[in-house]
């Protein structure tokens, strides 16, 4: 695609300037502040709720419970259904009778500030009873159940496969079993969550702010629940301070909390998650036990997968059970997996909610299998690359089938890829061979340094669809806009990229507005990578209608053919006839034939329409202004790839791992901005490293949170995180016309299984196998001393 | 009624009288009662850095202050920095050029944290801005290009920020 | 998290200030640098009736020579001892410290006073005031009082403090010709409260270890000073006996295990930093080059990390 990809964003000055808009940043006049009351409980009933003394404190406006609330305390809406969900439940705005999990919102105070409204919160006389907690999803199976009508605490089971497993195993020249376990982590982004709403009586009109990744929903979600027409209810995702999957999760308690409240007071209400809120009551991800078999023949060709692994939902399952899907589904990554079982039960534990977070279930497949890859290696003494290579799809074997359906229904069947030339790349950056010679040096010098690769694949741009509005204004610029949203992924430039690819002209002059339900009424939202692939491609397509709109008004002023002329720098010029040529402004002016004249073009176009003529100034089916609206459903997902590789020293004495290099060879199609992409890449490894080596969520047998905070919790910093060298690599999806995958969630992807090679290779003197995540440098020393103590 | 005191406090330039209760945050002063809201909340522990302000000229987490105890100081918040959005600050410049933020959240103490890092350290090293920088939280860049925008604005500005 | 609702006063005079604090029935905090108190508030885990300021009285905030050594008033900012030339020539030890406390900006603000009057089991601050000797002086309404470091510290979050007194300053004994010092601590990230961390400070005669005094913090309630691993040390040479003083330091302590260690990892972390330290402080006054494969590994880690 041609067309200039600026290192700049579109976005930066304005939040460089400290001009952004972030959702605690909007203060509608005389607006009140609420504070959640939250369970202190892993479990517990409650027996009563006093809130005399906090609704008689100063500055408080109302304090409401489930009670208050009447009708509207239905169960949320469970967003992502599914055949096999048959025990799905979701929970109330706030608890009546019983909470599940530390962090459930039991009460709601509204009050001039939010000092006040926690000094109110704290003064609601709860009288608890609590209960035992079931918190270590491995044994939640029969134990005390979260819900009373649900048997055994499972609320899914699903079972899939893939050819004839059990015939395979049976031939097989080698099976090797595994038990992997993944613990829980949480996207926590810098900015928490947030709500802000508005309601005019008079009108009837509500208008909210919340920090979502999924405006529109949340739109036509609260129209209906709070009995308004849709297009009286507007929402507004504002600047948000990063997603990662954590603002998908939809209508949660507060969200439409705050926007009934502001209907009950006529006053504007808004709440701001504290990072202690956040902890106990934003979704988390990530905890899931497997269980897992393979089979393969003498060359170390992969023969079969049997699968089974329990997934951990926490308290309620809002999102459906598509984190698990998604493991099922990207598990056998980027290999040929000829035979394919795969079982799951999804578990209750007295725990706040799982939903997706950045990788949303693929990381956890790519670490079972890459997990895998080292144990056949070792045992049919090969390297992992060279199993990888013997069970890459080949490129020329695209399509492939997986033979299951993915998290959109449409087949498992990657597109396009070169999974070998990804890997050969990373050889080459990252030179095994010089390693090798290093690493035995280093070992004579008493030193353990350690290489590791991973590869995967990412399911990316699924549908249902997505759509854009462009629009060139008088002025020469370009408005379009569309539903998805952003949360920092550069949207604001990569999109305007492409419009301006079509119009010919500087992506700084094209204004994208997204986010915002009164612009722009079609489309689902920002996840699972697809973005771009969806509201890209829609805005090429709008675009380029225009840019043909532009084209024939050029051609019918300036008097040529269309092919006679050329659209690029702003204007339409008729080719090699210098000074013959008209602005997308001027044509813009032109393309509506109004009566009134406001300038200069204006002004010719209302001249034209005093001509005497015959017939209308528009035809039947004719628009004014150079304007489209186009949409764009992807048949199904596009497969993005890549691989890590990276160098890592650990200190056996400490247990500590470092980082000396990390290398990406990533693939997410044709490059629309690689600047923007490799900051995507940056990030998503970072959060990598978190999950591998830092990032914990300690439960205790009650169900409270241990390490509810910054202190405790420990993401990356500055410190921790490596230079990441990043190299790309372009194989087109040929399911979009621009050719692009996504890749949001891509670097978080391979990084605990890339932990796990390059921690064992490191450690190979002592034996040590790794098969959880996260690690940390106690329990490395602990995985050598039991290594040391097998003999 | 709750006990307010009067504060006198210069931010970015400007006199501000105001009278506060003690117990209000300086996050939350410079925010919502001055409408500065450039300085942002992550996390009202001390440990992520977005609120992160210059207190007479030094680092300071403004969650970790409160407003009466900004009587008679001089404040600079991120506002404070560039006249315009069009005249952005050298260091503000680099990180545009260097592609330094992404939802732009953490960006504010980002910002003051490198401006107090190159008053004192003109030529950091690599690791010296790493180190400078590790008491701010990001979530979306993994850190890499922000740190080539303070090697950036280092070359640029030669310690005159 | 805001924090409940207080009274509060910023006395401009120490005598004020214990005034205030007398005045307050045991209900008052001392508001210092903030660092540690006001996290504690805003989780409201704390709520005292009354906080009283200190950031007013300019007259507990300096570093002065004195009778051979350096006083720190204790409203010193961590970041002005850090800037403090005097301090690195002086008291290697503070100094090199002094850059694992935190981050900057919680230096910018946070005080050697307040440091030492918070007493967090983990903080660096503690354990070096113990090793350096450092006498320090208490203000209250009955008078004025030095107490020794070691003496200072009672327990977790716990100083011989009472309700009615205020640590008004540190003085540090200059260091001792041909003394070599090393801090060593080891934390999950950059400026995280340490699993466990040591300061060693050996002085040296011919080669041989005169005195040692080898102090660790993170490995219970209060700085534990690891005397038998000191009288290990004297008379020896290094390579003798750090080991055999690491084992002791491993013998002698008794860490809690918390979500981040546990009580086997901090105790074997606390010998491997003990020996490495060790072997640091030794080399530097030595100034022989680091030929352990550990000491180098520390002295990088040092310089990636300081």
């Amino acid at each position: 695609m041609a067309g200039f990809s600026p290192t700049r964003r579109n976005e930066d000055p304005r939040l460089l300037a400290g001009l952004g808009s972030y959702v605690d940043d909007i203060d509608p006049p005389g607006v009140l502040h609420a504070a959640i009351l939250r369970s202190p409980h892993g479990h517990a009933r409650i027996r009563s709720i006093d809130v005399t003394n906090a609704r008689h404190h100063d500055g408080v406006h109302a304090v409401y419970t489930a009670a208050d609330l009447g009708r509207f305390n239905q169960p949320a809406p469970l967003v992502v259904p599914h055949p096999n969900l048959t025990h799905g439940r979701t929970q109330r705005p706030l608890a009546v009778d019983k909470v599940r999990f530390i962090g459930e919102a039991v009460a709601m105070v509204v009050a001039d500030d939010r000092y006040i409204a926690e000094d109110a919160a704290g003064l609601i006389e709860v009288d608890w009873e609590p209960l035992p907690a079931v918190v270590d999803f491995r044994s939640a199976i029969g134990a005390e159940l979260v819900h009373d009508d649900v048997p055994h605490n499972v609320a899914a089971r699903l079972a899939q496969m893939v050819g004839d497993p059990d015939r395979a195993f049976q031939a097989a020249a080698h099976v090797f079993e595994e038990a992997l376990f993944i613990e829980r982590s949480c996207g926590s982004p810098i900015e928490a969550r947030g709500v802000v709403a508005v309601f005019d009586p008079r009108l009837r009109t509500l208008k909210v702010w919340d920090a979502t990744q999924a405006p529109l929903t949340i739109k036509n979600g609260l129209a209906n629940m709070l009995g308004l027409p849709e297009f009286n209810v507007e929402v507004i995702a504002p600047d948000v301070g990063g997603g990662f999957g954590t603002k998908i999760m939809l209508f949660f308690a507060e969200e439409v909390l705050v926007p009934w409240a502001a209907m009950q007071l006529g006053r504007a209400v808004k709440w701001t998650e504290d990072r202690r809120e956040h902890f106990i009551s934003a979704n988390q991800e990530r905890g899931q036990q497997h269980s897992v078999r393979i089979a393969v023949d003498a060359d170390a060709r992969i023969l079969a997968i049997d699968d089974k692994f329990v997934h951990d939902t926490g308290a309620y399952t809002p999102y459906g059970m598509v984190v698990p899907i998604i493991t099922v589904t990207q598990l056998p990554g980027p290999y040929k997996v000829p035979n394919y079982r795969s079982e799951f039960t999804v578990v209750y534990t007295n725990t706040p909610c799982v939903s997706p977070y950045r990788g949303a279930g693929r990381p956890h497949g790519c670490f079972v299998m890459e997990r895998l890859i080292d144990r056949i290696a070792r045992e049919l003494r090969l390297t992992p690359n060279e199993v990888r290579r013997r069970n890459f799809v080949r490129p020329d074997e695209f399509p492939w089938d997986v033979g299951l359906p993915f998290q959109d229904g449409a087949p498992t069947r990657y597109d396009s890829g070169n999974y070998h030339a990804g890997l050969d790349l990373a050889e080459q950056m990252i030179d095994p061979t010089a390693f090798r010679a290093d690493q035995a040096a280093a070992r004579r010098a008493g030193r353990y340094l350690g290489l590791g690769f991973a590869a995967y694949v990412e399911g990316t741009g699924i549908g249902p669809y997505e759509g854009a509005h462009v629009r060139i204004e008088p002025s020469g610029k370009v408005f379009a806009a569309t539903a998805v949203t952003s949360q920092g992924q550069g949207h604001y430039t990569s999109f305007a990229q492409i419009v301006a690819a079509e119009l010919g002209c500087d992506p700084a002059d094209v204004t994208v507005v997204t986010g915002d339900t009164s612009r722009f009424n079609w489309g689902a939202g920002t996840y699972a990578s697809r973005a771009l692939v969806t509201a890209g491609n829609a805005l090429g397509l709008a675009a380029r209608a225009v840019r043909e709109k532009a084209l024939a008004l050029g051609a019918e002023l300036l008097e040529v053919g269309i092919d006679d002329l050329e659209l690029g720098n702003g204007r339409v010029a008729v080719k090699g006839a210098p000074g013959r040529e008209l602005t997308l402004g001027a044509l813009a002016t032109a393309s509506n034939p109004i009566r009134y004249a406001y300038g200069k073009e204006a002004n010719q176009a209302a001249l034209r329409l005093v001509k005497p003529r015959e017939g209308a100034v528009l035809a039947a089916g004719e628009e004014p202004g150079l304007e489209a609206q186009r949409f764009f459903a992807p048949e199904r997902a596009t497969w993005a790839s890549g691989q890590h590789a990276a160098i890592v020293e650990v200190d056996p004495a400490t247990g500590n791992v470092e980082f000396l290099r990390y290398v990406v060879v990533h693939d997410c199609g044709t490059l629309i901005n690689p600047t923007i992409v490799e900051g995507q890449i940056h990030g998503g490894v970072a959060q990598g490293i978190g999950g591998a080596l830092y990032e914990r969520l300690h439960f205790d047998d009650s169900g409270q949170l241990v390490n509810a905070s910054f202190m405790d919790f420990l993401m990356p910093t500055a410190m921790e995180v490596p230079e990441i060298e990043v190299a790309h690599l372009e194989t087109p999806s040929p399911l979009n016309p621009l050719g692009v995958k996504g890749v949001g969630e891509a670097g978080t992807i391979p990084v605990a299984a890339l932990v796990a090679e390059a921690v064992e290779d490191a450690l190979s003197p002592f034996g040590v196998r790794i098969n959880e995540m996260p690690l940390s440098p106690p329990r490395i020393r602990e995985l050598i001393e039991e290594a040391r103590s097998y003999g | 009624m709750p006990d307010r005191r009067l504060v006198t406090v210069t931010v970015n330039g400007h006199v501000y009288k105001r009278a506060v209760e003690p117990r209000l945050l300086l996050s939350d002063f410079l925010r919502h009662e001055l409408g500065l809201t450039g300085t942002h909340v992550g996390c009202e522990h001390g440990v992520c850095g977005a609120c992160t302000v210059l207190v007479d000229d030094q680092l300071a987490r403004s969650c970790l202050m409160f407003a009466v105890q900004s009587d008679g100081c001089h404040v600079t918040t991120v506002e404070g920095l560039a006249p315009s959005v069009d005249d952005l600050h050298p260091v503000q410049q680099a990180f545009w050029d260097a592609h330094g933020l992404q939802c732009g959240f953490c960006t504010s103490g980002m910002l003051i944290t490198t401006v107090a890092l190159l008053r004192e350290h003109p030529s950091p090293s690599d690791g010296e801005i790493r180190a400078a920088l590790s008491g701010n939280l990001c979530r979306c860049t993994g850190y890499q290009n922000i740190v080539k925008a303070v090697r950036l604005a280092a070359q640029r500005t030669d310690g005159r920020v | 998290m805001k924090p409940p609702p207080f009274e509060y006063v910023a006395p401009r005079t120490l005598d004020e200030a214990v005034h205030e604090l007398a005045d307050s029935d045991g209900e008052a905090k001392i508001l210092a640098g903030g660092q540690s108190l006001i996290p504690l508030l805003n989780f409201r885990l704390m709520r005292p009736a009354r906080l009283i300021d200190l950031n007013r009285i300019a007259s507990l905030a300096y570093v002065t020579a004195r009778d051979g050594g350096l006083a720190v008033g204790a409203m010193t900012r961590d970041a002005t001892v850090e800037r403090d030339g005097r301090v690195a020539e002086q008291l290697p030890l503070l100094d090199e410290a002094m850059r694992w406390v935190g981050h900057p900006a919680i230096r910018s603000r946070g005080t050697v006073g307040g440091n030492l009057a918070h007493a967090d089991p983990a903080a660096e601050l503690p354990a070096v005031a113990v090793c350096l000797d450092a006498t320090l002086t208490i203000v209250g309404p009955r008078g004025q009082r030095q107490v020794q470091a070691e003496d200072f510290f009672l327990g977790y979050l716990t100083t011989v403090l009472k309700w009615d007194e205020i640590l008004t300053e540190a003085w540090y004994p200059a260091v001792a010709q041909r003394t070599g010092q090393a801090w060593l601590e080891f934390a999950r990230r950059h400026g995280d409260f340490a699993l466990a961390g040591v300061a060693v400070s050996l002085t040296v005669e011919h080669d041989l270890i005169e005195r040692a005094r080898i102090v660790l913090t993170g490995v219970g309630g209060k700085p534990f000073r690891a005397r038998e691993a000191e009288t290990l040390l004297v008379g020896g040479t290094i390579d003798e006996r750090a080991p055999a003083a690491a084992d002791a330091v491993r013998s002698a302590i008794d860490p809690e295990a918390d979500i981040h260690a546990s009580k086997e990892y901090r105790t074997h972390l606390a010998g491997v930093l003990t020996e490495r330290a060790i072997l640091v402080a030794y080399e530097r006054v030595v100034a022989r080059e680091p030929a352990a494969l550990d000491v180098r590994r520390s002295l990088e880690h040092m310089g990636r990390y300081a």
